[in-house]
């Protein structure tokens, strides 16, 4: 399987999401420029954490005037898996990807730790291999992690099982534990923990591998139709 | 080029009429204006180093693996399969004491520049701070404030730039109320062929300025650091830049890529007196000249004087010089990267720096004389050891108290309101960040191997005996390395004093040094580059002598021994032993200053070559993976020491019977070097491996689930649940902060 890496200026988790599916699990790999047309042939898109641009005006308001940000609107429109971690759970809200905001931790602090998410469903490319109700301990690293939307819409992600990840310590305030939601087509997901970082024991944790695992055997079970990619792209 | 220099305006420029007197036989005239500027920083104390150089030749500075010692951008050396690192530490202490967060700030990016104009990937970041009395009713408020605009800086900078911040040391005293210290360490790596220089040369090539554009902040900045703080110091605010961590890793990945194509000759980040340094040394370093045309600085601001052009210290700035005709690579690398990259001018080969703006020349100085040949200061070092009597008698003790109350001792207390707030994840390396292991480990994934590094001083040490408080930060930093396994190779240092012109001060200075040499001969670890920061003294009160050692050692890469008990029933060893006090040496404990509320005597003694042996027997012992836990003691004595141990997620800790015949309150808190506590499930083959060595390894308890039980000789000295223990460790600073 092969993964595209976006890197827009500012990425800095580009190289360790790259590292987890190489290193890790021995997959491909490529990186992505912030400015191409195009994503290759790649399978699956990760948008890493990071600071794009800076993050100035608002983190992923100016990202998402990426020129990679048309195609991955297309690759996602088609069906293909869009993950976005952190700073790329931002960028795919800010591109209207997935609904909500992603505002100022409620301590109004940057934090960095490890936290424990409940696996709420395993109906998604991302979580096919978990159990539902399997504990992750996966690290959270950021200042403006806390998922916010109206009443409607969080009572709308739940009605269609699109919460992906609940907090069991809830670090940052997000509006019913929220750490991870699913697109209504179930193809993009956008989190705050970081997976990649749980990618292997000596790090402290390998619990994060799940979600690149279960990328990699839907790819390996559920061959999309390349022709409609290729179409699209 | 006429001139309008007066005493007045020398005397603004913080030069001496001997030192003005001096440029002028270096020029053969009297210096422009703009000239007066340049000298005055290139010659300030913080880009000089004129009083502390002749002793600073004192330190070692070779060794087997080093490939770059002190005199550029920072240390390097070499750690095998090919591969080097690049480290060094700086002091921002008198920009955070301005503007907390921008001063911080800046000086993560400052050090992180240094590292990466190496040609080496930033990939740690420690820092050292030290800050005022929190609980100061008078104070407090400014020290907390300043704690926090510190903290958020760093934070801001190293969080966005995406490097981790894995470690370092905080610590509160009354002599930093006015002079906070931010001491920042920082460590890269690269291919040992891709090693580039400060250096200028090749007559004709083209110098080439890249990234922020130049404007009005920072001018001055190097003087204001070579001056000790006034009323009217709170009024130099514009003279702390201000920091866009964004384009510094925009800068990162792009002067790296730039270095691949091969066209860059040399290179060097502006910091410290920006245009100026940069042209001069990069010019000195070759034995060539540089000359620049201001016209084409990219500027923020319009009107700029060369003197404000050449003085400005804007940040994310670098200069580079390339070979000739290929200039284009670099322009296009640049370009990639949203950046700015001007060719500003040439190298030439007469060995001056020569500044034009609209075509005229406005300075003309020899690069050697400007950048090396600073005045260099033999100042009178007097020393006046510190009259502190220790008290006559010492109170009854209470263990039972003590220890809860030193566990929330500022000093001592979990530093996790701080470190939370730093990524020290990013890039997946991070195999204990802080408060881990008593070292902080980085793997690296290119060879293999993994990187230990410790930060270590005690200003309180160094106040009672400078040169032994030195020789006690270089023993408990290697320890620190040794206690994960690690060998300590190398070290770079952080010189925090006063005024240099008072011979007390100067005193301290000369005998830390040399305590430092000493010690780093000692343990094998040359110093390969670092800072001095002088004059932290405000309305003449000087802070601590507060020498800071940044160590890094090798190990193989494996899962880290961390410090908490992982398992009931194991033996706890004091490898070491328990130890000597006696009065004298209790008196800068952190006992005798939260339970006391004294300072006197000397710090504790440390018997180097003992000390080596120690180190020598727990690396064997960790890397025959013997030990499940391991702790240096080290603040706080023995207990405090243990009660960490007891603070992992396994809630361990443990039943403690010592057979000593110290006083109950030095055996608990005094803090002699060279003890580490380890469990371990083979006491035997651990206690074998430490005979070999010559050193005791004294079985004193066990581990136990829930709670700590400190006895001597079968007598009870205190018996704590963890929780409770625990809970004050991990609250302390937050309800100090708020």
């Amino acid at each position: 399987m092969k993964f595209g890496v976006i890197v827009f200026p500012g990425s800095n988790c580009d190289h360790d999401a790259f590292y987890a599916v190489t290193a890790n699990l021995g997959e491909k790999a490529e990186f992505i420029w912030h400015d191409s047309a195009s994503l290759g042939d790649v399978d699956a898109v990760i948008l890493p954490g990071g600071f794009a641009y800076g993050d100035y005006l608002r983190c992923g308001a100016i990202a998402k005037f990426s020129p990679v940000m048309q195609a991955v609107r297309k690759f996602a429109a088609a069906g293909g898996p869009v993950l976005g971690i952190c700073n790329g759970f931002q960028v795919l809200v800010e591109a209207g990807l997935l609904p909500g905001a992603l505002i100022r931790n409620r301590g109004l602090k940057f934090i960095c730790r490890e936290v424990r998410l409940r696996t709420e469903t395993t109906d998604s490319p991302f979580t096919a291999a978990a159990q539902k109700g399997q504990v992750l301990r996966v690290p959270i690293a950021h200042g403006e992690g806390c998922y916010f939307a109206d009443d409607r819409t969080l009572d709308e992600l739940e009605a269609e099982d699109r919460v992906v990840f609940r907090y069991l310590d809830n670090p940052n305030g997000s509006l019913r534990d929220i750490a991870g939601i699913l697109s209504r087509e179930r193809n993009v997901m956008g989190m705050m923990p970081h997976p990649e970082r749980a990618s292997d024991p000596l790090m402290g944790s390998a619990d994060g591998l799940v979600v690149f695992q279960s990328l990699i055997r839907g790819q390996a079970t559920q061959p999309r139709n390349s022709a409609d990619i290729e179409a699209i792209r | 080029m006429t001139s309008t220099i007066t005493p007045d305006l020398i005397a603004q420029h913080q030069l001496t009429p001997g030192e003005y007197r001096k440029i002028v036989d270096i020029l053969g005239r009297e210096p422009t204006y703009t000239e007066l500027g340049i000298f005055s920083v290139m010659w300030s104390e913080h880009c000089s180093y004129k009083s502390s150089r002749l002793h600073l030749k004192k330190l070692p500075t070779r060794g087997k693996l080093v490939v770059q010692g002190p005199g550029e951008n920072a240390g390097i050396i070499d750690i095998g399969g090919g591969y080097v690192i690049a480290f060094k530490i700086e002091s921002h202490n008198h920009p955070s004491f301005i503007e907390p967060f921008q001063g911080a700030a800046t000086g993560v990016g400052g050090i992180l520049r240094d590292i990466f104009t190496m040609g080496a990937r930033p990939i740690a970041v420690l820092d050292g701070l030290r800050f005022g009395r929190l609980d100061d009713p008078q104070t407090g408020p400014r020290n907390r404030r300043i704690l926090s605009g510190v903290v958020a800086g760093i934070a801001h900078y190293g969080n966005c730039f995406g490097v981790p911040t894995i470690g370092g040391e905080c610590a509160f005293e009354p002599c930093y109320d006015g002079n906070p210290l931010v001491n920042v360490f920082a460590l890269g790596i690269a291919k040992k062929e891709d090693i580039f220089y400060a250096k200028a040369t090749g007559a004709g090539n083209p110098v080439i300025y890249v990234g922020a554009r130049t404007g009005r902040d920072g001018i001055h900045g190097a003087s204001m650091a070579s001056a000790e703080f006034t009323e009217e110091s709170k009024q130099k605010r514009p003279n702390v830049q201000v920091g866009d961590p964004f384009m510094e890793k925009l800068l990162l990945e792009a002067c790296l890529e730039a270095m691949r194509t091969g066209a860059i000759v040399g290179i060097q980040d502006m910091g410290a007196a920006g245009l100026t340094c940069s042209t001069c040394e990069m010019g000195s370093r070759g034995s060539v000249g540089i000359e620049i045309e201001l016209d084409r600085v990219p500027q923020r601001e319009t009107g700029m004087s060369p003197y404000e052009i050449m003085l400005s210290e804007s940040q994310e700035r670098m200069l580079l010089v390339a070979e000739k005709g290929r200039e284009e690579e670099v322009f296009r690398v640049f370009r990639k990267w949203g950046l700015e990259a001007a060719e500003v001018g040439i190298v030439t080969a007469d060995g001056k720096l020569r500044v034009k703006q609209h075509g005229q020349v406005v300075a003309e100085i020899p690069n050697r004389e400007l950048a090396d040949e600073a005045p260099l200061y033999d100042r009178p070092h007097t020393p006046k050891p510190p009259a502190l009597a220790a008290p006559r008698e010492l109170p009854a003790a209470d263990i039972q108290r003590a220890l809860p109350a030193l566990l929330a001792a500022p000093d001592i207390c979990s530093k996790r309101w701080i470190w939370q707030q730093y990524d020290y994840q990013v890039r997946t390396n991070t195999l204990a960040g802080p408060e881990a292991a008593d070292a902080g480990i980085l793997r690296i994934k290119e060879t293999g191997s993994s990187v230990a590094m410790s930060l270590d001083g005690n200003g309180r040490y160094s106040f009672l005996s400078p040169r032994e408080g030195a020789q006690l930060a270089v023993a408990e930093s290697c320890r620190n390395l040794s206690v994960v396994g690690a060998q300590p190779l190398a070290a770079t240092n952080c010189l925090n004093f006063g005024n240099p012109e008072r011979p007390e001060i100067m005193a301290q200075l000369v005998e830390a040094i040399e305590g430092m040499a000493e010690a780093c001969r000692v343990f094998e670890t040359p110093i390969t580059g670092g800072n001095v920061s002088l004059y932290n003294e405000t309305l003449g009160e000087g802070i601590y002598p507060t020498p800071v050692l940044g160590i890094v050692g090798l190990m193989k890469t494996a899962a880290p021994v961390t410090i908490p008990f992982k398992r009931a029933g194991r033996s706890v060893i004091l490898l070491g032993g328990a130890g000597t006090c006696d009065t004298a040496r209790f008196g800068g404990t952190q006992y005798a200053k939260e339970i006391l509320h004294q300072l006197w005597g000397l710090p504790p003694a440390l018997d180097m070559d003992y000390e080596k042996r120690v180190q020598s027997a727990i690396r064997e012992i960790v890397g025959a993976g013997l030990a499940e836990s391991a702790h240096d003691v080290s603040d706080g004595g023995l207990a405090v020491a243990l009660a960490e141990c007891g603070f992992g997620p396994a809630g361990i800790g443990a039943q403690i019977d010592i057979p000593s015949d110290l006083r109950p309150e030095f055996l608990a808190f005094h803090e002699g070097p060279s003890r580490i506590i380890i469990s371990t499930a083979d006491p035997k083959r651990a206690a074998a491996i430490a005979e070999k060595h010559g050193v005791p390894a004294a079985a004193i308890g066990v581990t136990i689930e829930g709670s700590m039980e400190i006895r001597q000789r079968g007598i009870t000295l205190g018996s704590w649940e963890l929780a409770t223990l625990k809970s004050a460790y991990d609250g302390a600073l937050e309800s100090y902060v708020r």
